[in-house]
């Protein structure tokens, strides 16, 4: 087992019961990364971001370094944050937004100094009401204490920062929906070019979008420069990240692991982290990226926490969500309630996605049912084709946005890898699991 | 007379303050809209219209594309239910279906009485505690059918009004300043001096926010 002794970097306060509060908070070093930030430039700032090459933790995996070196110049620029976390299974987001809101209200204020942003905007899951409560009295305290507003911390540097609400949709994940979202308008995913809202975004203009676990990093970074966390993980995975365990594990919970070292087979059996399968049942597999992300089998288990490695072996690590399937669980009930969350989250835009979520939603329940037929298993990975041509890892694209895209990872998955099982439920008429 | 209260009117007004542009305080009054009548009343569609400077029409287009924004009646406690992939593989159907028996509605429906609204949700974030639910979005987690049973009886019986409040993601706690960036617009910082904490120059009361509009046109 390699359950590195790395630093809790973003859940150093989670043990405290008063985590979210502004006395524990300053007690334990809070602002000081803020107050060391506005002692350097905002050049400086973003050098050190970059040197860290913390990778963006919200799915894509994109440096944050780089994601604000591409702002178009222009007066005004804005800094959103995405706390929408709906990817099914990813649970992260929900602890740090609840347990640790001075924290992210801290890197959100550097980011900002770092891009010089006009205004800065946290966008929380409409679901996560204490979420939202926890953020807003947190940002209350924040402003009384002057780390955020006029003249932060004594400096000349002033930002504003907003809680946003959100509403329930999962599309306002992805980033351009988010800001459509933001502007008061239904949840549509913009059409691409332009691709990044760093050069179109929020009310036209350029702005960063990053991830609450990817803001929550900054205070340390800062504090304790971007070269010692990037010495932590392996080649492009620096730094610590939290996964998400949920399933058939006995102790389904977040964890802050050091990036690359540890191996999936330690977060699912190790005692400390998921401590093994329930009732000392078999793996069969396990999801390791959130649901949009190919499904692993029990050969890859040794794999690494790592972006790269886990990126060429076919599927991603993606939101940080790991789904631990067991030897009783259907995988053409799995598969279909995967589909099921992507037909009802489709926002309706493309018809690929739309359409053909609902067809393969109605297959593979049928399916489940007992009343499907064999020659519609080749039909279900006809339909995903037309989704994402190929059928391969990354996707290709047909709709706006990589909803659509994402829809046959499981079904392909399911597919490819129990395919007999998926026979049995054909020739049967029945679900085996039952 | 407004349909929509004084205070809500005041604190819709103070959400606007926060915006660049109006439209974007519109989803954020909803969730206060809510608060008061637990849906989005017609009455209430055509305020907030007015007060971020849009058509009816574009507020009911909005909020018909959210989950969380009622078009139509709802229960005093909505239960939405995640039957998402994590919570399935901890029983999330088999509770489901004891909701419905228990509560005698289907997912997606309401009691006669109108306390209970059964929905089946999508994943809400909180995985290590499935099979989880939300009533009017606080969190219940490892629910059995009997755990259930006791819920909806705490429910009935007003035992958990201090944890579950009234519809409205916005009603507990509110902002209590407004924006303080001089034209919203960040300056260099040059610290000229030990950093010390500013007191804040002037706390507002609830829901009296400074207007103070932005730059942008």
């Amino acid at each position: 087992m390699t359950v590195t002794e790395a630093p809790k970097i973003v859940t150093s306060r989670i043990g405290f019961e008063d985590s979210n509060t502004l006395e524990r908070f300053l007690a334990t070093g809070g602002y000081d990364g803020l107050r060391k930030a506005l002692s350097m430039t905002p050049e400086e700032v973003a050098a050190e971001v970059n040197t860290a090459s913390l990778l963006g933790r919200g799915g894509a995996g994109f440096p944050a370094g780089r994601k604000w070196s591409m702002l178009r110049k222009a007066d005004t620029t804005y800094l959103v944050v995405n706390g929408d976390e709906s990817e099914p299974a990813t649970f992260k987001d929900h602890l740090l937004l609840e347990r640790d809101p001075h924290q992210l209200i801290e890197g959100v204020v550097i980011a900002a100094y770092a891009i010089q942003a006009a205004q800065a905007f946290i966008f929380i899951r409409g679901e996560m009401a204490l979420g939202i409560e926890r953020v807003t009295q947190a940002l209350n305290e924040a402003y009384e204490y002057g780390a955020v507003g006029h003249n932060i911390l004594g400096s000349s540097f002033s930002v504003d920062v907003v809680v946003h609400p959100g509403a329930g949709a999962y599309i306002c994940g992805e980033e351009t929906a988010l800001l459509e979202s933001l502007e008061g308008k239904r949840g549509f995913p913009r059409i691409k070019p332009p691709y990044f809202p760093a050069a179109v975004g929020l009310y036209g203009e350029p702005t960063v979008v990053n991830n609450v676990e990817t803001m929550s990093n900054l205070p340390w970074i800062i504090k304790n420069g971007g070269a010692a966390f990037a010495a932590l993980g392996v080649g492009s995975s620096t730094g610590t990240r939290l996964f998400a365990l949920s399933g058939r594990v006995n102790n389904p919970a977040v964890f802050e692991l050091e990036m690359a070292k540890t191996t999936f087979r330690d977060l699912i059996f190790d005692k400390s982290l998921g401590n093994g399968i329930k009732d000392g049942k078999a793996l069969k597999a396990f999801i390791p990226g959130g649901v949009s992300a190919p499904w692993f089998g029990p050969d890859q288990v040794d794999m690494h926490l790592d972006q790269d490695e886990v990126g060429k072996a076919g599927s991603m690590l993606g939101s940080g969500s790991v789904v631990v399937l067991d030897e009783t669980t259907c995988a053409l009930r799995t598969a279909w309630r995967i589909t099921r969350f992507f037909w009802r989250e489709s926002c309706g835009q493309c018809t690929p996605c739309r359409e053909g979520g609902g067809w393969l939603e109605k297959i593979l329940w049928r399916m489940e049912n007992g009343e499907g037929h064999e020659e519609e298993i080749d039909m279900l990975m006809d339909i995903c084709d037309n989704l994402a041509p190929g059928v391969s890892w990354p996707p290709q694209q047909t709709t706006i946005c990589v909803l659509g895209s994402s829809i046959p990872s499981s079904i392909a998955s399911a597919i490819r890898m129990f395919r007999d099982e998926l026979l049995i439920h054909v020739k049967e008429g029945r679900c085996p699991f039952d | 007379m407004s349909h929509l209260s004084e205070d809500i009117v005041s604190r819709a007004h103070d959400l606007v303050a926060l915006y660049p542009e109006p439209r974007s305080a519109l989803i954020p009054i909803c969730h206060l809209a809510q608060g008061q009548d637990g849906w989005l009343r017609p009455e209430a569609i055509e305020e907030i219209a007015d007060i971020v400077g849009v058509t009816p029409a574009e507020v009911l287009g909005t909020a018909s594309f959210y989950d969380l924004l009622h078009t139509e009646p709802v229960g005093k406690y909505v239960i939405s239910l995640c039957t998402n992939v994590a919570c399935m593989l901890s029983g999330a159907y088999e509770l489901l279906e004891h909701g419905e028996k228990t509560l005698n509605i289907r997912a997606g429906s309401t009691t006669p009485d109108g306390m209970f609204t059964l929905e089946e949700a999508e994943c809400i974030a909180d995985c290590d505690h499935a099979p989880c639910l939300q009533v009017n979005g606080r969190y219940f987690g490892k629910l059995s059918n009997g755990d259930f049973d006791v819920l909806l009886e705490d429910l009935r019986n007003g035992n958990l009004d201090d944890v579950v409040p009234p519809h409205g993601t916005l009603c507990r706690i509110r902002r209590t300043v407004g924006l303080e960036a001089e034209n919203g617009k960040a300056t260099q910082a040059r610290p000229t001096e030990e950093p010390t904490p500013q007191p804040q120059p002037d706390t507002l009361a609830p829901g009296q926010t400074q207007r103070r509009r932005r730059g942008r046109k």
